[in-house]
């Protein structure tokens, strides 16, 4: 695994230099470009950070050695089934409608070329990076798949939230915007704004996006006196005390690929369930779940064409651990979700629970690669090819066999 | 190495402005952090212990409120039930305001920037219950002390705070084979001890397996809390026999808490933890990608006192790298409030008694919105350092509207601009900057510019 100092090195390489630079000189960045978008399908990348428990959320309640690994787990309120070996966890259920429909799909026993260490961290950095192990950790498989893309514009891909995303970092030119945010400039401190960045790349880079983005997304914009200015900001400030963040993450995400968006990521906390997972779990689950029905309800029409990939740093101990929780572990779940997708089906290769099944010893054991369902996801939305998938995006994945999980 | 007063108190301090008195040297900003702890005592936060009695009427009130019959008396005891909360809730923002003031009254103010970098090296969440609203209490009991002491005792009083044994569930976690997981049916959590390995003392790189996290956390197993007493540390609920941690072997058959104090002692003297502090406190203070013979200095200047915390701060401002002109850090939206405040000669004591809706509407509401939302980082890892981070388009418009609303809000009587960039950057003021405040076309968009310049954004 890469040493802790290089990666942050090589991120502050990538954001303060690079990135900049780049955007400066990009063709992409003039307005012409950006009506023309990259096809009509979505994708949602959804970061379940903390590390979601897997076995908890698609439950195989036909392995024999669940019940006596998960004693405290296992049990309580009725799973909802999904087959006649996988149960879905309570705390889901206004999704389960969603598998029938096929519109809802998992994949089992899956993880990022991350092992052993165990650290959040570092396992989000290459979830979000997409290599191997050993690989640099320089920019994020999202951007890297909009580099790809014929007709990419600074809209196509929206980083959402208040945090910045690794997985949309990188050469391409990308969107980033919070819910509630304003700003509101007259037109001379705009200029003086833009003047004062003239050589610190990270500022100006930001400024222009962000003057552009207050104006089209009717998030404050050109404004005349300070009455005006505070008044907008107390707007804002009220309103962000109020309302669910996820969900208005999530509603926000959905206006995007209404537009000219067609790339959308976000992130969820609340996975690191070492303690009363039980509760701990389905209050993060009830998060995921209201993200998905508001971009499904915000979506309307388009809904048909997007598919969502929640994914997550690695999976959780096999074992309940001393304190009805479940500590650091391997293989995990990932959950789909679209009109897109072509789900009802629990993808993936189940390697068992038994003693000698298991990642040395204690965790699930990975079969399958998590970037080969965003391949999958990717060949069969942006038409991303075979080659590009395994040399750019994902650099060293087998995309020999990718499984089938969209229309 | 050319000592700038202003650059030191840029930098390392909590910035310029009409009250801001710059140590001489760099031994005077050693020196004064040995000095009583002045501004600890004019604005005051409350240690954990003093919070039990809040504690224990909380519990009080909730068995009345369940215990109550049915209709008056029962609105009664829920009515003294909110009100407690509520006040304990106004008692968190008091504290937050406490934090501002001391770092807005403090001639000392690279104090007051350590015990914001050692609370996040050792991040912790008021996560449930009476401890929610607590999390202040621990810089106040685990950091202040310590903070030009030894990096070991630090880490015994960090690890052991009831505020980071709840944060990283090790209340919960009972050793295997210990009476009382035989008689409850519980067992070990690994949190903590991982978290200790990864974040506090080694760092992830350092050559420590999953052997010795498990191994850790049956040592570390054995703590619990009661709202009368505090944290206590129980036999009974210890992992009995030894444990081997990195080799070597701790405790014996009857378990007792100073099997832990030996082996968080014996972590903070590895040399994977002198190199992990080094380098965090160069990324912090310095750079995100800091020159590596600055990392290298303060290395050895740990190594060679045992982890003393003065000789590595000493190290660190005695390194030429440390004083390159270029500001390269982005301040964290804390540290731009506070020096924004500074710069515009707000008093300590002024901010401290501002009333609960001003300090959530004035600053925590729009640190929200500039990405930190106080007390609350998303993980033990704590607040990021990277610029990039924080300066997104989001998060800059968050600053920017800050800056041209929140002067004005404050004061009604704003200085002019181009004094204005003159007392908050001195000898930094660049001609970007200059220009900005000169050619704005009112005073508050002028305070607003320089306080979104670059050269003020940086440190």
């Amino acid at each position: 695994m890469t040493h802790q100092s290089n990666l942050s090195r090589r991120r502050f390489l990538l954001k303060s230099g690079a990135l900049g630079c780049s955007l400066a000189a990009s063709p992409l960045l003039t307005p012409v470009s950006l009506a023309a978008t990259p096809g009509d399908n979505r994708l949602v990348v959804i970061l379940l950070r903390g590390a979601m428990d897997g076995l908890d959320v698609v439950r195989p309640v036909g392995d024999p050695e669940y019940g006596w690994l998960r004693p405290g787990l296992s049990g309580g309120a009725n799973p909802l089934p999904l087959s006649n070996f996988f149960a879905l966890h309570p705390a889901l259920k206004d999704l389960h409608p969603l598998w029938a429909k096929g519109e809802l799909g998992f994949a089992h026993a899956v993880s990022t070329p991350y092992r052993d260490k165990r650290s959040h961290f570092d396992g989000q950095d290459l979830l979000e990076a997409g290599i191997g192990p050993g690989g640099s950790i320089r920019d994020g498989w999202l951007n890297r798949l909009v580099q790809t893309l014929p007709n990419a514009g600074l809209r196509t891909a929206f980083a959402v939230g208040r945090e910045d995303l690794l997985i949309l970092h990188g050469d391409a030119p990308v969107s980033g915007w919070a819910p509630d945010t304003v700003l509101t400039l007259s037109p001379q401190s705009r200029l003086l704004l833009e003047r004062m960045y003239g050589d610190a790349p990270m500022f100006s880079t930001s400024i222009r996006q962000a003057a552009d983005l207050a104006e089209t997304l009717d998030a404050g914009g050109p404004v005349e006196g300070y009455e005006d200015v505070l008044q907008a900001t107390m707007q804002s400030m009220q309103s962000a005390g109020k309302g669910n963040g996820v969900e208005k993450i999530a509603a926000f995400t959905a206006q995007r690929l209404r537009e000219e968006t067609r790339i959308a990521s976000f992130s969820i906390t609340g996975w690191d369930t070492h303690n009363n997972q039980k509760n701990t779990l389905s209050r993060a689950l009830t998060d995921l779940q209201r993200a998905i029905l508001t971009l499904r309800d915000g979506l309307g029409p388009v809904w048909e064409k997007t598919a969502i990939l929640a994914v997550t740093e690695f999976g959780r101990t096999a074992r309940e651990n001393g304190s009805g929780g479940t500590d650091h572990g391997t293989g995990g779940a990932m959950l789909m979700s679209g009109g897109a997708l072509k789900g009802g089906k629990v993808f993936g290769q189940w390697p068992g629970l038994g003693d000698g099944d298991l990642y040395q010893g204690r965790d699930l054991m990975p079969t399958g690669d998590v970037r080969a369902y965003a391949a999958a996801a990717l060949a069969g939305m942006f038409g991303s090819s075979r080659a590009s998938l395994r040399s750019d995006i994902f650099p060293g994945l087998d995309t020999g066999n990718l499984p089938n999980i969209v229309l | 190495m050319n000592y700038n007063p202003d650059l030191a108190t840029i930098r390392f301090g909590t910035g310029l402005g009409p009250h801001a008195r710059p140590a001489n040297s760099t031994a005077q900003m050693i020196a004064r952090l040995t000095e009583r702890d002045k501004q600890a005592q004019r604005f005051r936060i409350a240690g954990i212990k003093s919070q039990y009695s809040s504690f224990k009427k909380g519990q009080r009130l909730a068995k009345e409120q369940r215990q109550a019959s049915p209709g008056a008396a029962q609105d009664r005891a829920r009515d003294a039930l909110r009100k407690h909360r509520q006040k304990l809730k106004e008692q968190q923002v008091e504290w937050f305001l406490a934090m501002l003031a001391r770092s807005l009254s403090s001639e000392d103010g690279f104090r007051e920037r350590l015990v914001r970098f050692w609370a996040d090296h050792f991040t912790v969440v008021g996560k449930t219950g009476a401890l929610r609203p607590m999390a202040a209490t621990f810089s106040e009991d685990a950091i202040r002390p310590n903070i030009a002491g030894r990096f070991g005792d630090m880490l015994k009083d960090a690890v052991t705070h009831p505020l980071m044994l709840a944060y990283l569930d090790q209340f919960s976690s009972v050793g295997e084979d210990s009476p009382v997981a035989r008689r409850q049916g519980k067992g070990l959590n690994e949190n903590l001890a991982r978290e200790v390995l990864e974040l506090h003392t080694l760092g992830v790189g350092a050559g420590y397996s999953q052997t010795d996290v498990r191994e850790f956390a049956k040592l570390l197993a054995g703590f619990t809390f009661s709202p009368t007493r505090g944290v206590v540390y129980q036999a009974k609920r210890a992992t009995p026999g030894a444990e081997t941690i990195l080799g070597k072997s701790y405790g014996g058959d009857r378990p007792r808490i100073e099997d832990v104090y030996d082996a968080l002692h014996d972590l903070a003297l590895r040399p994977e933890t002198a190199r992990h502090i080094a380098r965090k406190l160069a990324v912090h203070f310095v750079s995100d990608d800091p020159d590596p013979n600055l990392v290298g200095a303060i290395t050895a200047a740990y190594q060679d006192s045992g982890g003393d915390l003065s000789a590595c701060y000493s190290a660190m401002l005695e390194h030429p790298a440390s004083w390159s002109p270029k500001l390269v850090k982005v301040k964290q939206p804390v540290d731009f409030i506070i020096t924004s405040l500074r710069a515009l000669g707000a008093e300590g004591k002024t901010i401290a008694k501002l009333p609960v809706r001003s300090a959530l509407q004035g600053f925590a509401r729009p640190m929200q919105m500039m990405g930190q939302t106080w007390e609350r980082p998303a993980g033990p890892d704590g607040w990021p350092e990277e610029g990039g981070h924080w300066i997104t388009p989001q998060g800059l418009a968050a600053r920017i509207q800050w800056a041209m609303t929140a002067p004005q809000a404050f004061s009604s009587n704003l200085p002019d601009p181009r004094a204005f960039a003159q007392s908050a950057l001195g000898t930094l003021l660049d001609d970007h900057t200059e220009f900005a405040a000169m050619a704005a076309e009112t005073r508050w968009e002028g305070i607003g510019l320089v306080l979104s310049s670059p050269s003020f954004q940086r440190r």
